[in-house]
């Protein structure tokens, strides 16, 4: 089995791109593999906890706990939550906070890395 | 620093400041210095501009007095200060009217880096050479 690090940077609303990345997460998962997922600039709006759900928009607040629960890693930007007033308290339990550095530590460990840069 | 070595390119393609892709782009590059912290590897970054992201390499940039944020011109000289190979696509500044000489440079640091304008063609050949890319 190997390791996959999913890097996102799109936000939760207004974009599928965390959609597919927790998909993709999901299967891997699934199949036995270990992931780490990285969430950076607007993507750190997931680790937010207390998100309401609207039909009209994604909601991945349920599946992140079941993946994490499962082994899923998830670790979000610290600088990139404080700017947008997302506090320690606030995030989702189980969601770590770090900076970039133990992303590429990260990267550079995994079998394959998945990097959603662009918004 | 560990004796493996981890080659990750960072290719930035969108202009400055309209998006938070290249600042993040431009950190995580920064960033590889202190990996070793988590691992005994380390990590060689290159950081590559094509397209509209051609346009974070012109000097002279005045974020601070219109956005009140440091500008990616601080951040590129950093990183050729910490000897980054940093790459910028030939044809985009030429498409776009940059001329070489309005590139950042950061000799005023004591850095001996300078960024390297290069046809797309070489970028493409970096790309192969690395582990991992990293598209912003």
């Amino acid at each position: 089995m190997g390791t996959l690090s999913i890097g996102v940077f799109s936000s939760l609303v207004g974009s599928m791109n965390l959609d597919f990345a927790i998909r993709l997460a999901q299967t891997a998962i699934n199949k036995g593999h270990t992931v780490n997922l990285w969430l950076s600039g607007n993507a750190t709006t997931l680790s937010k906890d207390k998100q309401k759900e609207f039909k009209d928009y994604s909601h991945l607040d349920k599946i992140l706990r079941d993946l994490m629960g499962k082994g899923l890693s998830v670790v979000s930007c610290e600088a990139c939550n404080q700017s947008r007033g997302i506090q320690k308290e606030d995030l989702i339990g189980g969601i770590n906070r770090a900076s970039m550095d133990l992303y590429l530590a990260n990267s550079a460990q995994s079998d394959r890395v998945l990097h959603i840069g662009v918004e | 620093m560990g004796e493996l070595k981890n080659k990750i390119m960072f290719v930035v393609q969108r202009p400055p400041y309209k998006s938070e892709d290249p600042k993040l782009a431009l950190t995580h590059a920064l960033s590889s210095g202190v990996t070793s912290i988590h691992i005994d590897e380390e990590i060689v970054p290159t950081v590559a501009f094509i397209g509209d992201g051609v346009l974070n390499c012109i000097k002279d940039q005045k974020s601070m007095e219109a956005y009140g944020i440091t500008s990616n011109e601080r951040h590129i000289k950093n990183m050729l200060a910490t000897d980054t190979k940093t790459l910028v696509c030939k044809e985009d500044i030429e498409r776009l009217g940059i001329k070489e000489d309005r590139l950042i440079d950061a000799s005023d640091m004591g850095a001996e880096m300078t960024i390297k304008v290069v046809p797309f063609n070489e970028i493409l050949k970096e790309m192969e050479a690395n582990d991992h890319l990293m598209f912003f």
